[in-house]
């Protein structure tokens, strides 16, 4: 499984991500600058978390439209698998690859901490390993994690099970809208998710609850 | 002789003082020149002569201090301090103060405070893998104090967190003291290459310097004249002393030096802080005995009529400042292209010694190097040997009518409860690599491998009021301690020293009293400073801060497996008392928070015995013979267990302890846990006694005649913090 981890400037959590690919699947993803007009071949292109131009204007919007995005979503469309972690859920949704709003969090502070997540919906190349209704602990490091979207796409997102993943025990940190903290598309083949499954993967990092998602990637 | 352009305003006397020149400084400046100052040269010497720059009160006493050691490569008079720690790496650091702009503007002036030590790491080659911030408030119940927490933890996480560092360590303290002038010390650690160490000395003549970052704008000019002078009642006026940050651009400039070092094109490189280009390029030039000549015509400008005076003194922040090897021009220039930043080539060495500012055909300035930069004024301030206070007797302290009542006091009041309130607004696991976060003895991040570094602030400014030898002493000690505590050999440390008005000599005899005791732990704990910073003028209509030098302490663990925390880990491990029990009550939190009397000598500080604990507890640690350490502290022997058990859902049954044992506040002495075949052994060598033991109940409970519950105790621990910043 070959996999590219975009960098554009700004985005300050890709060596975590590379890190954590290489451990997991052992194959060292290619590194890919936001200004390429084309990606190389590969099955999986990972968007990691930061502070992309510094979340001028809105967190995401202007990494959305550089010039590799349009590449991405041409892929997607045919079927590229794509994960956006933090900011890069926010530059995903920005792009229009996920419907919704990334907002601030509802007591206006940025929250690291780690949280407890249920994996709602064990069907995807993410959570292929995991089971239903599995809770495991993940850390978030996020100030605009507040997930909103309108009535009608969070009737579809939850009637569809299209959210993956969902703060659970009281733990949602940032008021997202039904404790969303993680989504997936209509076609099965882009998820977005605020909290960092790469900063829990090996005994270091105090738990490996989120290894098996990586080791999910393989399998898919 | 140089001829002055009509249009520069004539040098008053109120112009000079409102420079912050005194009268004999304008006028050792004048025999210098030979001349009358232009403005711009006179805002020139007054930003490198004022106190922040120059060090002109305390580099007497500061040299005084140890700074060699087998593992220092660089010591103090470079961006940052530099140690090798094997395997041909170096972890470069540094901390410095950014109190004045942070009680000014606590948002902006505490993110750059954040973003100049960062800069001061990586402008030597480092990339920053940690970050720690010193901070210090006034009392809770005084006005200003929310505001400026919120502020102010806002700023440092706002700037580290963007930029992408994650924040390991720190210290938060309340004290009426700091009223009016709060203290935000700020601390980076990097890694670098210790074979690709970059240095801010020129080397070469007739070699391009070259501009780097950001444009230049009208910020903060004069923010280090204002940072060098005490506050009168009109302290808010200064605002547009303020500098703002951009951890953005921030980001975008350190990926940029490091590609910019990496291709071979940099020869010297300083960051520009404290009086921005002045200083940088004046510094840069001192150090290698060169001259600087300056064209600000090439210098890139956001502000559009920009004068002389304002380009040398603005403090825009995200700016660098290099020599550059001429012929790789091209490709460093596309690097800084590629991140969106500015570079031009703004002057070159020379071989004259003389700074020369030229612009818009006129030569504004035409100065000697040496003597505004490494020659600047240096003084040997009267001042008065501290009074020593009385040794508290604690046979004459009463034991609390309310125990419990007492205990919940004490953890949950504003110096001792959970800050994580705070920390948990900061990204403390970027990069993978935390091994251990904010809330244990020290912070830990991984290196490669098993190999890692822990690293610590500490200091503890009431015992430094009451003796400032044995204070200074006291806060090596602790840093040294705290590194110990989680395994970590203490290789050296940096330091803030943050004092009021050196003018006065009962306050210059506090910082010469505080380094003499800083130097005497630093010798007896072979651990050497390396790098540090000095605050002073921190008064406020005359009343100055409790003395407060910060030490930031760097230790090396070669093993992470064997790294150790503060948390109790198995039902029966025996828990015992390292050092002995404590006597001395003066200056406790006990005393403070229960009498509410701030009396006494602070404990004395047995460098001898701190040695020898610290390397017998260090000992354990590596033979695996014990689960758990935390060395006593603020609040004393129960505090510390107390500590132990609330981050797990043990409780502890302690054998009988008079209250005096309970909050004394001896030093040299650690908690430490253990498996009672472990216990037996280490009770065996006479360096231990056991005190009591983990139990699975969650009960703090003390000779079976006492008990409070663990829950109890997490709600006093945890509330405070969030409940006060609720208003």
């Amino acid at each position: 499984m070959k996999s590219a981890v975009i960098t554009f400037p700004g985005i300050n959590r890709e060596r975590d991500m590379l890190m954590a690919l290489e451990a997991t699947t052992g194959v060292k993803p290619i590194s890919v600058w936001h200004t390429e007009a084309s990606l190389p071949n590969v099955d999986l292109v990972i968007v990691p978390g930061g502070f992309s131009y510094g979340d001028y204007l809105r967190c995401g919007a202007i990494a959305a439209r550089s010039p590799i995005m349009a590449d991405i979503k041409a892929k997607a469309m045919k079927g590229l698998k794509v994960i956006g972690v933090c900011n890069g859920f926010q530059i995903i949704t920005e792009a229009g690859l996920l419907p919704g709003v990334l907002m601030r969090n509802a007591d206006l502070h940025f929250v690291c901490r780690e949280v407890k997540l249920k994996i709602e919906n064990n069907q995807t190349f993410f959570t292929n390993k995991m089971t239903k209704g599995q809770i495991v602990s993940c850390p978030v490091a996020h100030g605009e994690g507040n997930y909103a979207c309108d009535g009608e796409t969070l009737k579809r997102l939850e009637g569809e099970g299209r959210v993956v993943f969902r703060y659970a025990e009281g733990s949602n940190p940032n008021g997202a809208t039904n404790d969303i903290a993680g989504i997936i598309n209509e076609r099965g083949n882009v998820i977005g998710m605020m909290p960092h499954p790469e900063n829990m993967i090996e005994p270091l990092h105090g738990k490996v609850d989120c290894r098996p998602l990586f080791e999910s990637l393989i399998a898919a | 002789m140089m001829k002055h352009a009509a249009s520069e305003p004539a040098i008053t006397p109120e112009i000079v003082a409102s420079h912050g020149l005194k009268p004999d400084e304008y006028d050792r400046f004048l025999k210098l020149l030979g001349r009358v100052p232009t403005m711009t040269e006179l805002g020139i010497c007054s930003a490198m002569w004022n106190e922040h720059c120059s060090y002109k009160s305390s580099k007497k006493w500061l040299k005084t201090l140890p700074t060699s050691g087998p593992r220092v490569l660089q010591g103090p008079g470079e961006n940052a301090g530099v140690i090798d720690i094997d395997d041909g790496q170096a972890i470069v650091f540094k901390m410095e103060s950014h109190n004045h702009p942070s009680f000014i503007e606590p948002y902006q002036g505490s993110a750059t405070g954040v973003g100049g030590i960062l800069r001061d790491v990586f402008t030597m080659g480092a990339r920053p893998i940690a970050a720690l911030n010193a901070l210090r408030f006034g009392e809770p119940s005084h006005p200003k104090t929310r505001h400026l927490v919120s502020g102010v933890v806002a700023g440092v996480g706002g700037y580290g967190n963007s930029f992408g560092v994650p924040t390991l360590g720190g210290e938060v303290n309340f004290h009426k003291s700091y009223n009016g002038n709060i203290l935000v010390n700020a601390m980076a650690v990097g890694l670098a290459d210790a074979d690709k160490i970059f240095l801010s000395k020129a080397e070469g003549v007739g070699l391009p310097v070259v501009y780097l970052g950001a444009k230049t704008g009208r910020d903060g000019i004069h923010g280090a004249t204002m940072a060098s002078a005490a506050f009168e009642a009109n302290a808010e006026e200064k605002r547009p002393t303020v500098q703002v940050g951009d951890p953005f651009t921030e980001k975008c400039l350190l990926e940029a030096c490091l590609e910019l070092m990496a291709s071979g094109a940099v020869i010297a490189i300083q960051d520009m802080g404290a009086a921005g280009l002045t200083s940088s390029a004046v510094e840069m030039g001192a150090k290698g005995n060169l001259g600087i000549e300056l064209d600000l015509d090439k210098v890139p400008c956001r502000e559009t009529g920009m004068t002389a005076y304002e380009m040398m003194l603005s403090e825009s922040q995200e700016r660098m400042l290099m020599v550059l090897r001429p012929e790789m021009e091209k490709q460093a220039e596309a690097i800084f292209v590629k991140w969106g930043l500015d570079f031009a080539i703004i002057g070159k060495t020379t071989n004259t010694l003389r700074f020369i500012i030229k612009y818009q055909g006129e030569v504004k300035a035409d100065l000697p190097i040496k003597e505004m930069g490494d020659n600047a004024p240096e003084y040997d301030r009267p001042w008065i040997e501290p009074k020593k206070l009385p040794v508290i007797d604690a046979s004459t302290i009463p034991a609390p009518a309310d125990l419990k009542g007492a205990i919940l006091k004490i953890i949950g009041s504003p110096d001792m409860c959970s800050r994580r309130w705070v920390w948990e607004q900061y990204d403390t696991l970027i990069g993978s690599n935390s091994a251990q976060l904010p809330g244990g003895d020290a912070g830990v991040v991984r290196i490669q491998g098993q190999k890692a570094i822990a690293v610590s602030s500490d200091v503890t400014p009431r015992y430094v009021y009451a003796d400032p030898f044995e204070g200074g002493k006291q806060a090596v000690a602790e840093s040294w301690r705290n590194l110990t505590c989680v395994g970590a050999e203490p290789i050296a440390f940096t330091d803030n020293l943050n004092f009021g008005n050196p003018e006065r000599p009962e306050i210059m005899g506090q910082l010469v009293f505080a380094i003499k005791g800083i130097g005497e732990a630093a010798r007896a704990l072979d651990f050497p400073v390396v790098s540090g910073n000095v605050s002073l003028y921190n008064e406020t209509m005359g009343t100055g801060i409790l003395p407060t030098p910060t030490i930031g302490g760097v230790g090396l663990l070669r093993d992470l497996a064997k790294m150790t925390t503060i948390k109790f880990k198995n039902e029966g491990d025996v828990i015992l008392l390292v050092g002995g029990h404590g006597h001395h009550m003066g200056q406790t939190v006990y005393l403070r928070e229960i009498e509410g009397r701030e009396e006494g000598a602070p404990p004395a500080v047995n460098l001898a015995k701190e040695r020898k604990n610290g390397d017998y507890v260090r000992g354990l640690i590596q033979a695996s013979q014990i689960t758990a350490v935390h060395d006593i502290s603020d609040g004393g022997l129960l505090v510390a267990i107390i500590e132990m058990a609330l981050p797990t859902g043990f409780g502890a049954s302690l054998n009988k302890l008079d209250h005096i044992q309970m909050f004394a506040e001896d030093q040299s002495r650690y908690v430490v846990t253990c498996s009672p075949e472990s216990a037996a052994k280490i009770i065996a060598t006479g360096n231990a006694i056991q005190i009591g033991l983990i139990s699975r109940e969650a009960q703090l409970s003390i000779d079976s005649g006492f008990s409070i519950s663990m829950a109890e105790l997490k709600d006093a621990h945890e509330g405070w913090f969030p409940t006060y910043m609720k208003g």
